[in-house]
């Protein structure tokens, strides 16, 4: 058996990774990823709690977790692509139209 | 007394079809009346008064079978507050029933004589739409009455009480926007109004009664309690009894029209002719004889409030008496009549004579109801002559289609007004109107007290107890019983007898079955109504009846003196009425003969004593006054003038103008908001550098953000 805080610290460097990826990565693809990451962490997190409480209620959320990931991906996928489509490009420095 | 909460036996569970019957009947004639016919709005509303007739035979029929006990028929909670319960509950007694028979079943004849007379009113004034009106406001006035006899307590009395009160106003006031001659006026509707505010300064008196009874006799409003408390407070705050008492006899003078407020009857003819002989003779006028009747225990408690009863019903009588004598409207004359025979009641419920009272309010219903409707059918038969001749005069002209009536109407209203109520107008309708001839004198028989008529039972059972009683009293009331007699004469010989006055009378027109027959029906009630309480030995059946309530009475037996005393009286008053307006008929244009004989007495009969013109005197023009006076001076030029706008709004201007001068206004004011907006402006200018428009840049914030308030939580 593998003791919780292993999955504690795992779950914290895969969150940590997931909130640099979000801060220092220009592609937005790679930010979803990031963002994909940090939910993950979060699932892994809730699962180790969850069978070391016998409980289930943590594996119900992660199965939401996975199916609001999924339809965020969705959308953000589609909203890259129709920002393509306009500005020619996905650089999330260059979208900087919404200041002020 | 008996209260039965169960109620194995009888039909008393029908007790809220009372109420509910003419509630239907009324909402059926207010959604579908537009719809249905003339016949069908008739027949709805009659049959649902007459539901109410047959729920009361039946309720009566359980009482006796119940050996006379009363019974509670609670129906819905009204209002509930920590300890007290004010609900709606039946009564159901021995004198309940009896007013509900009297309501439902005169009641009932009226709806039906009402489809016939109505017919022909809206359109003699061309307002064929109101015909529903008419019977959905009838309906409502049974329902509102049903609630006043029927109440368990003084608080749904008095609810049933100001709704035959709303009744009697929307039924003055049915021809609003008319006088009682179909001219444009608002004669009508002030009428409605002078019966509704009367009322008003009566029912204050019923308020003041019952807030008084609530605080000192046992907090509550039911019968039973009150009347439980009443001899315990009798004895120590006598006062209290005897307040209750005065103040109820203001409500009673209001409603029963006694005087001093008796003022508003007269004028409340203006309704169409059934609803005087229902609302105005038969029952809501006798609503304060009940109320009295009802009130016994505690009347009887005080017997200088009882004599103070007695007197004013006594003086009421012989009042309205004599001025019946004097007046020349058929209508008015016999609600004269209704003010004194209201006057013999109060009289006889004073004297503590409550059978004889509501013996005589029941057979007062029969023939005065008869009277009026018969009263009605005149009034009709002359103005279908006055139309059939007018008819024959423009034969031409009348024959125009319906829009051009209103041009015709104008142009009648430049000739000479016909008044077809009024008596002198009339004559010689016995040939013409036979049927209603034969009604009318049984009605006038039955009212002057000749036997063996209905009228001199029940009066000759008054004048008895009179006698017994009060000496002044009884010598009033023989009086006011000489004078009914001889008003009724006069009326008689005018209206019937002699030769026809007016085109009109000579062409008039009987009236036709619906109306009649009804009135049959009564006029059979007033010949042998007597016979509810004959003054022999086991005839007392009312008195016997009314014993279960009221407590046992020992009837009297009768005294031919008294009786032969009011007989003697009534045959001389009919015999000098045919001297003075019999023998020698009135003619046409003639004043009356009674006129130079009795000089300013009878202008004072004619004028009704001119108390009319001295409450306005008294109290209207100093009322007027201080209303003048209270809108004027302390309204308009105090509130309005000097506090508003000399004290406020000149404070006001003074301090704006200490204030707002300019080193104040300039300098300091707009100094400080200036520098606020500056201040403002210049912390957005850094602030808005934060949003740049990079969305890592945000997310960097949000990522600082959960650090500052994680480190905060950890390190706390």
């Amino acid at each position: 058996m593998v003791p919780i805080e292993y999955y504690i610290i795992l779950s914290v460097i895969l969150f940590s990774i997931g909130v640099a990826g979000v801060v220092f990565r220009r592609n937005p693809l790679v930010i979803f990823m990031s963002i994909e990451l940090m939910l993950n962490a979060a699932n892994l997190a809730f699962v180790a709690f969850s069978s070391v409480l016998k409980s289930f209620e943590g594996q119900i959320f992660v199965f939401f977790v996975i199916a609001v990931a999924a339809a965020e991906v969705a959308v953000g996928l589609a909203l890259i692509v129709e920002i393509f489509k306009s500005k020619r490009t996905i650089d999330v420095d260059q979208l900087n139209s919404m200041k002020e | 007394m008996h209260l039965i909460e169960t109620m194995n036996t009888g039909f008393f569970f029908l007790a809220p079809w009372l109420v509910l019957a003419p509630v239907i009947g009324l909402l059926v004639n207010a959604v579908f009346g537009r719809q249905l016919s003339e016949k069908w709005i008739g027949a709805v509303a009659s049959l649902a008064s007459g539901t109410a007739f047959v729920v009361s035979v039946l309720l009566a029929y359980s009482v006796a079978v119940n050996h006379g006990h009363a019974v509670s028929v609670p129906f819905a909670e009204w209002i509930h507050i920590g300890d007290l319960k004010l609900d709606w509950t039946f009564r159901v007694d021995s004198l309940s029933t009896t007013m509900m028979l009297v309501v439902s079943g005169v009641g009932t004849l009226i709806h039906i004589y009402a489809i016939g007379y109505m017919h022909e009113d809206v359109r003699f004034k061309h307002q064929e739409g109101r015909f529903a009106r008419f019977f959905i406001f009838l309906n409502l006035f049974i329902a509102a009455m049903m609630i006043l006899v029927s109440g368990d307590s003084y608080l749904m009395l008095f609810v049933g009480w100001e709704g035959v009160g709303l009744c009697s106003f929307l039924l003055i006031g049915f021809w609003f926007e008319m006088d009682t001659l179909a001219r444009p006026s608002w004669a009508n509707s002030d009428a409605a109004k002078k019966a509704f505010i009367t009322n008003r300064v009566g029912d204050f008196g019923f308020l003041i009664a019952g807030f008084l009874m609530f605080w000192y006799l046992g907090r509550s409003f039911q019968f039973d309690d009150v009347f439980a408390a009443a001899p315990a407070i009798a004895e120590t705050q006598r006062w209290v009894i005897i307040a209750i008492t005065l103040f109820m006899l203001l409500g009673v003078a209001g409603k029963s029209a006694q005087i001093p407020l008796y003022v508003w009857l007269p004028d409340a003819m203006a309704g169409p002719t059934p609803v005087s002989a229902l609302i105005h003779a038969a029952t809501m006028v006798t609503a304060g004889v009940y109320l009295v009747a009802r009130s016994a225990p505690i009347y009887t408690l005080v017997p200088e409030a009882q004599y103070i009863v007695a007197m004013v019903g006594a003086m009421t009588a012989l009042f309205a008496a004599t001025i019946a004598v004097g007046q020349y409207d058929i209508k008015k004359v016999l609600a004269y009549s209704t003010i004194s025979q209201l006057g013999f009641m109060v009289a006889a419920v004073g004297m503590g004579a409550f059978v004889a009272g509501m013996f005589h309010l029941v057979t007062h219903a029969f023939f005065k109801a008869l009277l009026f409707l018969s009263a009605g059918s005149v009034i009709l038969g002359l103005e279908r002559g006055h139309h059939a001749h007018a008819h024959h005069a423009h034969h031409e002209e009348r024959h125009k289609v319906r829009g051009k009536r209103k041009e015709e109407r104008e142009h009648e209203e430049h000739k000479e007004v016909f008044d077809p109520g009024d008596m002198r107008n009339m004559g010689g309708l016995r040939k013409t109107m036979p049927v209603t001839f034969w009604l009318y004198m049984i009605g006038t028989l039955a009212l002057a007290g000749i036997f063996p008529f209905a009228g001199f039972w029940s009066k000759d059972e008054i004048l008895l107890d009179a006698n017994l009683h009060y000496t002044s009293v009884y010598w009033q009331l023989t009086i006011a019983a000489f004078f009914t007699a001889f008003y009724m004469g006069r009326q008689i010989w005018m209206v019937f007898f002699g030769e026809a006055r007016s085109d009109a009378a000579k062409s008039a027109q009987e009236s036709p079955k619906v109306m009649t027959v009804p009135l049959m029906v009564l006029a059979g009630l007033s010949v042998v109504g007597g016979a509810l309480n004959l003054p022999f030995e086991g005839f007392h059946h009312l008195g016997h009846w009314l014993g279960y309530t009221l407590g046992e009475v020992e009837g009297l037996p009768l005294n031919l003196q008294v009786a032969g005393i009011s007989t003697v009286l009534a045959l001389l008053a009919i015999f000098i009425s045919w001297l003075i307006y019999g023998r020698n008929p009135l003619k046409d244009h003639q004043s009356d003969p009674l006129k130079r004989p009795l000089g300013f007495v009878f202008t004072g009969m004619e004028n009704k004593w001119f108390v009319d013109e001295g409450y306005g005197v008294l109290i209207i023009t100093p009322f007027k006054k201080l209303s003048q006076f209270l809108a004027e001076v302390i309204d308009w030029r105090f509130w309005h003038d000097f506090v508003h706008d000399t004290v406020i709004a000149g404070t006001y201007n003074w301090l704006s103008e200490v204030v707002l001068n300019r080193y104040a206004d300039q300098k300091g004011i707009d100094t400080f908001f200036n520098s606020w907006g500056s201040f403002t402006q210049w912390l957005s200018g850094n602030v808005r550098k934060i949003q740049n428009g990079f969305v890592r840049s945000y997310a960097l914030s949000v990522l600082l953000g959960v650090v500052l308030i994680l480190g905060y939580l950890i390190l706390k």
